[in-house]
Order: C-alpha cells, then structure tokens, then sequence
C-alpha cells in the first residue's frame, strides 16, 4: 500500500511541552531550521496564568500556567506567513482516511489526543487530559509511527489505539483534531523579529490587561486568595490534594519547571539575540527569578500535603509568596510594555 | 533554576522517558536539561492517587452495600465523572445518575448496557455480575 511508508526525513525533537514541540519539529521539517522551542512558545505567546473560579478538574482547582491548547502553534504559524491547515471529524472512519491520505503524501501531522487511552504512557499519568499533542510521520506494519515531543525517543500505536484516543471524550474533545502547517515560505529575520515582537505584546497584554480578577497576573491574587481559606474550608487533607494539584500544572512533564516561566526567560534571551536588544536579557532574569519562586513555593505546599505543614499560618505564608511571585510577574510585563520594542 | 540544582529523583515516568528542564548553565545562559523527576512533583501525584484508590473503595462498599450499581463503581474506577460518562456513552447526566441507583440499574436492557460496558472497557457480563 502506498502509504505503508514512512516520512523518511522527518526528525523527532523533545521539548518540555507537546504543542511547542510539535510546532517546532512541524516547521523544521518544512524547512524553518531556526525554530526553538523557546521561541515557539514566545511567538505564540504562550505564558499565561489562570484559575477557572468553581471550577474543579480531576477534584482539584482548574490552573494553568499556559494559554489556551491550540493558540501558540496557530498564533506562531500566522506570524510567520505559513498557512495552518486544521480539521475535526465526525467519525473515527473519516479521520483515518484523511490521516493515512497525508501519510501517503509524506506530510507528518500533528495530531490531538486524550491521554487516559494512550497506552505509552505510564499508568500514573493517565487521566482524563485531551489536549495533548503528538506527530503521526508513517505507517508501518499496521502500526502508526509516532513523535511524542515529551519522550526521549520515537513510538508507535496500533491502528486502534490512535482512533481510541483521536476522539475520547469530554473537555477539549479532540474530535480526531489534525492539523499541520502549509505553504511555507522564505522567511526573513525581519518576520521573526516581527513574530517576536507581536508575541511579547499580546503576551503582555494576556498577563496585564485581560478583564477579570482570576486570570493573567491578578489569576495568582485570586488563588492566593483561595489558598488562604482552603485549610478551614476544606479541612487539611482536601487542601493538600488542592495544593497538590497546583504543584502538578506547574511542575509536571510539559512545563520545562518553574509553570513555564524558566521556558519564557529561556525565550527572552532567544528574543534579545534577534531584537539585538540586551534590555531583554534583564527582563529574561525577572521570569527566572519567578520560575525560581514558583518552585519554592511548590516546596512548601509539599509540605502541607506530606502532613508536615498543618497550621493556618503555612497557608499564609504560601498565599503571600502568591503575592510576591505576582508582583515580580507583574513588574516584569510592565517592563515588557514599556520598551516600545518595533517601534 | 541552575543546571546543577536540577533534580533526579525517579517517578513514575522512570521507564518512560527523562523529561525535558530549561536551565541556567554556568556561563548564565539557558539550555536545556533532562531531568528524571522531583520528589515534590511526584508526592503530589502519588497522593492524588491515593485519593483516587479511597474513592474507588468506597464506591466497591456503596456496591455492596446495595446502595450504588456497578456503573457508579467502573465510573471511578476509570476516573472518571458524570459529564464525561455521558460524552462516552450519550446518555445524558440526568439518565446516568438515575443509572447508580441498584434497582434501575437491573431494568437495563442490554443495549443500555453494552454501551456502559464499552465506555468502561468491560464486557457486558463484568458489569452485569460485579457484586463489589
């Protein structure tokens, strides 16, 4: 059969996120040998802060350190004039064909998953999380030959297992989502530096500027906030699970450590080379330091949820260390704002 | 986060894969990093699972003690809630609730059944026999 082949060329990336990596393994194999990680999460302003209010995900608070699943590759594809080809189906049926179709074009894809079906994965990671991402680049001997950008190495699914997990259900149901870039042209570093630009001030304006008091740098208020009357609220153990889940979306395979933010510094310096505009190398500092801070705290919510923690000062003294890693964050978009970069 | 502070501590992605860190190398630039895991991360996610294994274990004696049907059992057991339930099996939230109770639970016809089954990766027979 034509399309029991694989994509010869294609070259497997890791990266610390799915989406980043599938972007950026995506565009190199069209030719965008510069693309980074870092940079694909900065040109698709991928930072972000938010905690959904009465809301829970897996009986914990719904955060996330990172924008909505599916902006940075498109926001990233746009801003370097490459055409995002995008499609959902109704039925496992038709995303097989249209997947074996560009299989046998030699086009790898990327491709939408829930993880609770993915049989690579280990068993402890396998919630109910749909908006992962892989690369689907061959088939061979009825299995699918995949890049998973969190793992080390290549693997594969059977033909059932990628349909099983092309449409599980629920939030962000994939719906057989694929999607992959088109028509890529000659980029110059003017684009980048463009795409640059354009990413870091919508990242500003996301962090800053978004109405409401439960996302962007005021979202790290809002929990602080919470945090402070999850003890008596809900009693020690439910709030250690609270906590708990917070440490995950901000620590947990895909973030790179520290939610994100050591991902957005290392972006910044990328930022600073092209822009060749050392300022950024400070504010790149500011996102460490806050990466930094995140992950100390996550040290003292272990200890609550280890049981070595128990008092409402703890709980505290976790909520303003929210404070503080918001002011650090806050300051450094502000900073952001006012270099009047590209202009 | 400096290089050299970048834990290796073994999770449960130990069989799986090492996973990418960005950090400060010595000459204070950015690289990347593999990292085996971090204790901190990985006590919150064996925790999670605890509660997780508590949740099913009461949902097991809720079967016994003939106060839930099965499908409020595998439902936990797979992790899973009432809206995703009914994204797997098109019932909706109002019938799948009605569905833990025992005793409408035995007026399910097959084909109500089957459908729980699949969506629990169960056969028919499991679901209909599992007394807790």
């Amino acid at each position: 059969m034509s399309y029991d082949s694989q994509i010869e060329e294609f070259h497997h990336v890791q990266t610390a996120h799915c989406e980043n990596g599938v972007t950026t393994a995506l565009l190199r194999h069209n030719g965008l040998d510069f693309m980074t990680e870092p940079l694909a999460f900065g040109m698709g302003s991928g930072l972000f802060y938010i905690q959904i209010p009465f809301l829970t995900v897996n009986n914990g608070p719904a955060i996330s350190f990172r924008t909505m699943p599916g902006a940075i590759f498109k926001r990233t594809c746009k801003s370097l004039g490459v055409d995002v080809k995008s499609k959902k189906f109704g039925s496992p049926e038709s995303a097989e064909e249209f997947l074996n179709k560009k299989i046998s074009e030699h086009v790898p894809v990327g491709c939408q998953v829930g993880v609770f079906h993915l049989t690579y994965f280990p068993k402890e990671y396998r919630f109910h999380f749909n908006a992962h991402n892989i690369i689907v680049y061959g088939k061979e001997d009825g299995r699918y030959l995949l890049s998973d950008p969190t793992m080390e190495d290549v693997t594969s699914l059977s033909v059932e297992e990628l349909n099983k997990v092309r449409f599980a259900k629920g939030t962000f149901a994939p719906k057989g989502h694929i999607y992959y870039p088109e028509n890529v042209g000659i980029v110059s570093d003017e684009m980048i530096r463009k795409g640059i630009v354009k990413g870091i001030r919508r990242n500003v304006r996301d962090m800053l500027h978004i109405p409401g008091s439960f996302a962007g740098v005021d979202g790290i208020r809002y929990t602080s906030n919470n945090i402070r009357k999850w003890r008596d609220k809900l009693g020690l153990k439910k709030a250690g699970l609270f906590l708990g889940q917070i440490v995950r979306m901000q620590e947990e395979i895909g973030t790179g450590g520290g939610g994100f933010r050591f991902l957005y510094g290392a972006f910044l310096e990328e930022a600073a080379a092209y822009l060749q505009d050392d300022r950024l190398i400070g504010i790149s500092e500011e996102f460490t330091k806050s990466g930094d801070m995140w992950r100390g705290s996550a040290i003292q919510m272990a200890g609550v949820y280890k049981g070595r923690l128990t008092e409402q000062q703890s709980f505290d003294e976790i909520a303003d260390r929210l404070l503080e890693i918001r002011s650090v964050e806050k300051e450094a978009f502000l900073k952001l704002s006012k270099l009047n970069l590209g202009k | 986060m400096k290089k050299e502070d970048l834990p290796q501590d073994p999770g449960a992605l130990a069989n799986f894969t090492r996973e990418v860190c960005y950090v400060k190398n010595q000459e204070g630039k950015y690289e990347t990093a593999l990292s085996e895991g971090w204790d901190v991360k990985k006590e919150a996610l064996d925790n999670a699972w605890v509660d997780v294994k508590e949740r099913i274990e009461e949902a097991r004696q809720a079967v016994i003690n003939g106060e839930k049907s099965p499908v409020y059992y595998f439902m936990e057991l797979r992790l899973m809630d009432i809206p995703l339930l009914s994204g797997y099996t098109g019932f909706l939230g109002f019938f799948v609730k009605r569905h833990f109770k025992p005793s409408i639970f035995k007026g399910l016809g097959d084909n109500k059944l089957k459908k729980y089954a699949d969506a629990f990766d169960i056969t028919l027979d499991e679901l209909k026999n599992f007394k807790g």
